[in-house]
């Protein structure tokens, strides 16, 4: 059975060329970089060149890069270490849509006494910059609020956060986890201090992640060890993730275009698809400020596990903001924190594209989409 | 993915009498779409007085339409009395089993199996009237029911009552309240659980087969850990005759085993009265 992949938020596919750009770290270039031998010592130059590779796509300073395992390591590091440089009395200002990697430090901090507001949002997923302005208002702040949203695909306005944010004196961190090679980030232009960042969701593998610090920002180490990273994080260096991960972002920089456009016009024939086949279904989160390879659709009276196992049985990989998909009992917080219908929010289902996505793979899921409801809407007790 | 068998992937993708049944004889609804899932369940007793069909409708996970989907099948020619009888585990088993976090789902077909009956009987609302004292808000979860679920599976943490009957799943403030109903009912279970053994009143015949059983399960596999193997010689009365094997044979605590592991289980899983001697040379 063929697989139609649609579930790119959750992860991609790593790129033939990264796994082509890996291989020699494994096979003959396994050295420590740390090592006072050349053999070691020579994969130092590789670590360079991927953040080099890094830096241009970012348009930051080599320096500023600082690899991490993963997004939710980047995160961690960026919050508790701010907040931390920051000392005694700091507030942390952030939204009610955050990923678990940022909203599980927040709470740790609220438990350790820190004032942590979080920004409530409209139906449409965004949050009002005036409630931003008031919050900075009352004293020394690090906000962090993520730049793309990772169930909707909802981009947050992080030029003017930045803005706001810079004028307040504040530190600004954001998770750009999903923005990343599917909109343009330009560190010279957006006033960021912090940003974090994953391979694996732009076809560089699992376990290397990204953090960005810019030049000046006062954060204390997170991971402590080694000299590593001009020790701002201990830990022998990933060498082939990180070269992998290098050759990823170059690859995402020539991609952007595709991204913006013909996976942007994929995701909207297969939404246009969806909806007009298939009765009592709604789009949730703005459309107009949206990542071009995201949409979740929710799918009234049916619940989303039993969706996306429908799918399954067709090799069409989705996913879901229900309770059940989660193993907690509760629909997803950022479907609740959107004010999504309850007849709504057990059945919203998520599909996010590539650029190694086609038509065909489309019409393939448009076609198949209604039978599943269908069936689906036979069995629940809300459809008369 | 869940780990779900075989058989609950064949209920969710080929569900079983689905549907309503016209004039049913009971009619039971539980759970909504607020909550996540929700059940509607009829049933049609035939002449003989057993359940003849048996339909449902449901909205919620795979697990949900499977167990909902087993219910209706395991019913099918039950009397009234033997589908009251029915548990959530029944569920579960007929299914090979859920995973943990999903055996709400079988509750939710047990009680909606509960309230089909009662309406059948009383007439009584076709929906869930929430009685007694509700503990979990979010889910509207009483004490009573969570009381049922914690009797019927044997269970000791908060989390398996929340997998179970939901309880404690949304804000969590009355996880303190289910660790107590815990501890209440487990203190009471324990209590219920000794009489039963002592008043359980076997024939010659099933006290031997019994101890054979116990033994073979709970003694035996004990002893092996220590390369020793204990042996039935007779059963006199409540005078239970043994004699050690292996490296029990020629060991030194030997009798505090016998009295302490043999004896023990025995009583706890056979008979208060029983006495265990070994075997004279």
């Amino acid at each position: 059975m063929k697989t139609v992949y649609l579930d790119n938020n959750a992860t991609t596919r790593v790129a033939p060329e990264v796994i082509e750009a890996m291989a020699p770290f494994f096979k003959e270039l396994w050295g420590n970089p740390s090592s006072m031998h050349y053999f070691g010592g020579q994969v130092a130059r590789y670590i360079d060149k991927a953040r080099q590779q890094i830096a241009v796509m970012l348009n930051a300073d080599p320096t500023e890069i600082v690899f991490t395992s993963c997004g939710t390591e980047s995160d961690n590091a960026a919050i508790f270490g701010a907040v931390e440089a920051a000392g005694p009395g700091v507030k942390v200002i952030t939204t009610r849509v955050e990923h678990p990697a940022v909203l599980g430090p927040c709470n740790r901090l609220k438990e350790r006494g820190v004032n942590v507001v979080e920004l409530a949002v409209d139906s449409s997923g965004q949050f009002n910059l005036a409630d931003l302005r008031k919050e900075l208002a009352g004293g020394p702040a690090v906000v962090t609020i993520m730049w793309a949203n990772n169930e909707t695909g909802v981009v947050f306005p992080l030029e003017d956060v930045a803005k706001i944010v810079k004028d307040a004196g504040a530190v600004l961190h954001t998770d750009a986890v999903q923005a990343i090679g599917k909109v343009p980030i330009d560190a010279k232009k957006t006033p960021i201090d912090l940003l974090s960042f994953s391979g694996h969701k732009l076809h560089a593998p699992k376990g290397i992640g990204v953090l960005y610090i810019r030049k000046g920002t006062k954060v204390k180490p997170f991971l402590l060890g080694g000299h590593q990273e001009n020790g701002r994080r201990g830990g022998t260096e990933n060498v082939p993730y990180l070269v992998g991960l290098g050759v990823a972002c170059e690859l995402a920089m020539k991609t952007m275009k595709d991204e913006v456009t013909r996976v942007a016009a994929l995701r909207d024939k297969l939404e246009k698809g969806i909806l007009a086949t298939c009765p009592d279904t709604r789009v949730n989160g703005d459309r107009l400020h949206r990542l071009p390879n995201t949409t979740n659709i929710s799918f009234q009276y049916i619940e989303g596990e039993a969706i996306l196992y429908h799918l399954s049985d067709l090799g069409i990989c989705a996913s879901s903001g229900s309770a059940c998909t989660s193993g907690s009992l509760e629909p997803s917080h950022v479907i609740r924190a959107m004010g999504v219908p309850f007849t709504a929010a057990h059945g919203s289902t998520r599909f996010s594209l590539s650029r190694y996505n086609t038509e065909d793979e489309m019409d393939y899921v448009i076609q198949n989409m209604l039978p599943i409801v269908t069936k689906l809407r036979a069995l629940s007790p809300f459809v008369q | 993915m869940w780990d779900y068998t075989e058989k609950v992937l064949d209920h969710f993708r080929n569900p079983r009498n689905v549907g309503t049944i016209k004039d049913p004889d009971g009619v039971g609804e539980v759970g909504s779409l607020a909550c996540g899932d929700a059940l509607k369940l009829t049933f049609k007793l035939g002449k003989d007085g057993r359940i003849a069909e048996a339909k449902f409708q449901t909205f919620g996970c795979a697990s949900a339409i499977a167990s909902s989907s087993a219910l209706t099948e395991l019913i099918k020619g039950m009397t009234l009395e033997e589908a009251g009888r029915v548990t959530n585990q029944d569920i579960a088993n007929y299914l090979g089993g859920l995973p943990e976090q999903k055996m709400h789902c079988s509750v939710m077909g047990r009680e909606a199996l509960e309230v089909a009956i009662n309406n059948y009987k009383t007439g009584d609302t076709t929906k869930k009237i929430l009685e007694g004292k509700v503990i979990c808000t979010c889910f509207g979860v009483t004490e009573e029911e969570i009381e049922r679920t914690i009797r019927d599976n044997n269970l000791t943490t908060v989390e398996q009552v929340t997998n179970y009957t939901k309880a404690g799943g949304g804000c969590g403030h009355c996880k303190p309240d289910i660790e107590k109903i815990i501890g209440r009912v487990q203190e009471s279970m324990k209590k219920e659980a000794k009489p039963v053994a002592a008043a359980r009143k076997l024939t010659g015949l099933q006290k031997i087969k019994l101890i054979e059983e116990t033994i073979e399960r709970e003694i035996r596999p004990m002893l092996k850990k220590d390369s020793g193997d204990v042996e039935l010689v007779d059963v006199v009365g409540n005078r239970v005759i043994i004699s050690f094997r292996g490296h029990c044979a020629q060991c030194r605590v030997a009798p505090v085993t016998m009295k302490e592991v043999v004896e023990a289980k025995l009583r706890e899983f056979v008979s208060v009265d029983l006495v265990v001697e070994e075997e004279k040379a």
